[in-house]
């Protein structure tokens, strides 16, 4: 059972990467005029300065470089060429206006945004699943309802619109953190202390107003604590008088959280996309500021492969997540069917 | 609460028994305007939450309608530019760099918000409960199958950047377009939970005994599926309706969406170009456009959780064992 579980996950992993891909072709194959149309509009608003004139044969060429589209072929064999240039030589095409392929744009990219999404799930999701239990616990008190009020007070708050809160406070008003950047002027570069704290000192805030993103969890871990709590087997389990920190972790904690699981994998794709707002904001030059300076300008090939990038770094964590999941939830894995 | 709920139905039930007659149609539908409205509105005012979220909403709702009647469309050189807020009563909320007036820029930006929440949420909620109970109905056919690996597949295609592609693309303006494109990539984990709740509905014993009467699938889903159901996807609306005002205006704010419309976040994002943040006397221009946004998701969110007490009969009566099972509105 468990082999054919895994298979199963992982075939539909390829498979919504394959659709994924398909989506993007039709996308270029919707843009208005066609891929070709749309980039010859491209290069020539960008030849429009300089007095070289270009054929046409050679703005066939440019939009095959770019796209990996050969715009004159059947429809079927643009679309064969597209996909086993994207899934056998991993190529995204060019950009139109850096000098280099979207892979190496996007693999210089990602890390620093993936550092900043990882630690906003972490510190967003764990800051909630206590605060919620803590609220369970003492449902009714003064503390639950002051704290409901602030989570759904911080839950209506848009990630941006607290990011430009911390911005005005933390780096205009006090300037405890830089307002945007990566890494400080002239810091070295390596393993030192200054560049750590360097990065760690820009990421914050990226961080901080992104894992506003996963408070709302908060409340649903509440609601599902609350419920847990009126079982019938928590009353045996304290009338077998078990301590109470097992009933708390073992019976309280692991039920509550798994319902909150579907919510969690789509939070993994919900924290990465927000990169791109964030990112601006913060001029964090992560993959989301690289799709927002790519819309600016109208450059289709960097966008459609942040998109198909996007989706499998979103397709990977849903996997291992959902791989793993089988050690947390037994139920799961045996039985093969998640409803 | 519910006190006086379950002697009434009971008497009524007791009534309909005894003389056979058919109930009249105006009696019949004064019942269920009681159960469906009258019910959860007076389990509504017990909580404040939903009370301040209805008031909240209605007054967005005001602003959008009303409100674009009574205050003029705003034009550039209405009046003095960057007055501060609250000096002159024409302009209570103050001007802009251009001299608009913001509050009446906040106003006539309200109805065509409300067009991209109508257009988002009737997306998302029609196509998931459209797909969750089908498949939820259809347990194991080739149907669910095929419905649930499509939904999976769109699960997973992160939505925000496939928004913003399309949007880079097609550059939409009008707001309904807008809306049905952020309410696209919300549809597919709302159709999950339609349909393991289905599931579970379908489990309960008077759905079963409804089926050994030999009412039709039709019937049963309209009378017992989609009425459990109602109050879920109602709460489930409000929160869609907020993750479509958050992009929406998040989109606008960046300029990725173009100008046009008035919108809150056309006007956040001309006030943080014009460096607001670090001139004080453009602060009012940031500070009532966010203020705007934060009060009516608040509204909205507040709103959906005390929807969510008022129906979820569970979450309400853990602590008072007293209530008999049916004495909730819904269950």
């Amino acid at each position: 059972m468990q082999g054919n579980y895994f298979a199963k996950r992982v075939g539909q992993a390829v498979l919504t990467f394959f659709a994924t891909v398909t989506l993007t072709f039709v996308l270029y194959q919707l843009m208005p005029g066609g891929p070709a149309q749309a980039l010859r509009n491209q290069i020539l608003s960008q030849q429009m300065g300089s007095s070289n004139t270009i054929s046409p044969a050679q703005i066939e060429q440019l939009v095959e470089n770019y796209t990996n589209l050969e715009s004159d072929a059947p429809i079927y064999v643009q679309y064969v060429q597209y996909m086993s240039s994207v899934f056998l030589e991993f190529d995204l095409g060019e950009s139109l206006y850096e000098d280099a392929s979207v892979t190496s744009l996007l693999a210089e990219r990602l890390p620093w945004s993936m550092l900043i999404s990882v630690y906003a799930m972490v510190i967003g999701y764990t800051v909630s699943i206590v605060l919620g239990a803590v609220m369970a616990f003492k449902e009714k008190s003064r503390f639950d309802s002051v704290s409901s009020v602030v989570v759904i007070g911080l839950n209506s708050t848009p990630y941006y619109v607290a990011g430009i809160l911390f911005i005005f406070f933390f780096s205009i008003r006090n300037t405890i953190f830089p307002t945007g950047g990566r890494v400080g002027l002239g810091v070295e570069e390596g393993f030192n202390l200054a560049f750590m704290q360097s990065i760690a000192l820009h990421a914050a805030l990226p961080i901080l107003s992104m894992s506003v993103l996963g408070l709302g969890t908060a409340l649903t871990m509440r609601g599902n604590s609350i419920r847990v709590l009126g079982e019938d087997y928590l009353r045996v389990a304290e009338l077998r008088g078990l301590r109470n920190s097992r009933i708390a972790t073992q019976y309280v904690g692991r039920n509550a959280i798994l319902p909150m699981y579907t919510q969690f994998m789509i939070g993994i794709a919900g924290v990465l996309s927000s990169s791109v707002i964030v990112e601006e904001i913060f001029s964090y030059p992560g993959v989301g500021l690289l799709v927002y300076d790519a819309i600016q300008v109208r450059n289709y090939p960097v966008l459609m492969g942040s998109l198909i990038v996007f989706t499998l770094v979103t397709i990977v964590a849903i996997l291992i997540a959902d791989l793993t999941y089988g050690f947390i939830d037994p139920r799961i894995s045996s039985g093969g069917n998640n409803e | 609460m519910s006190n006086e709920q379950p002697d009434d139905e009971l008497e009524t039930l007791f009534d309909a028994d005894i003389d056979r007659e058919p109930t009249p149609r105006s009696q019949r539908l004064k019942r269920q305007f009681d159960l469906y409205v009258l019910a959860p509105a007076r389990v509504a005012m017990t909580d404040w939450r939903a009370i301040v979220g209805t008031a909240i909403i209605t007054m967005f709702v005001l602003m959008g309608t009303v409100g674009v009647w009574l205050v003029d469309r705003p034009t550039s050189g209405d009046a003095p530019v960057l007055a501060p807020p609250f000096q002159n009563p024409n302009y209570i909320l103050g001007t802009d760099t251009f001299g608009q007036p913001i509050g009446a820029q906040l106003i006539h930006a309200t109805p065509d918000m409300f067009r991209m929440v109508f257009a988002g949420a009737v997306v998302s909620i029609g196509f998931a409960a459209l797909v969750g109970i089908l498949s939820g109905f259809l347990r194991g056919s080739k149907i669910d199958t095929i419905l649930m690996s499509i939904t999976d597949i769109i699960i997973t295609i992160p939505g925000l950047p496939l928004v913003i592609v399309l949007i880079a693309i097609f550059q939409p303006g009008d707001p309904y377009v807008i809306g049905v494109l952020l309410g696209l990539d919300n549809w597919p984990g709302l159709a999950r939970t339609v349909r393991s709740q289905v599931l579970s509905i379908r489990e309960e014993s008077y759905v079963e005994a409804s089926q050994i009467m030999g009412i039709s699938t039709g019937t049963i889903l309209r009378r017992d599926v989609l009425a459990q159901l109602m109050p879920y996807i109602t709460v489930n609306s409000a929160l869609a309706s907020r993750r479509i005002i958050f992009e929406s205006v998040g989109l606008y704010f960046l300029g990725i969406l173009p100008f046009t419309t008035l919108n809150w976040g056309v006007m956040m994002n001309i006030a943080y170009e014009g460096n607001a943040l670090s001139k004080p006397d453009m602060y009012h221009f940031l500070a009532f456009p966010l203020l705007t946004i934060f009060l009516m998701s608040f509204g909205l969110v507040l709103f959906s959780q005390g929807m969510d007490s008022v129906f979820n009969v569970r979450l309400r009566a853990r602590h008072s064992s007293t209530i008999d099972d049916d004495g909730g509105p819904e269950t």
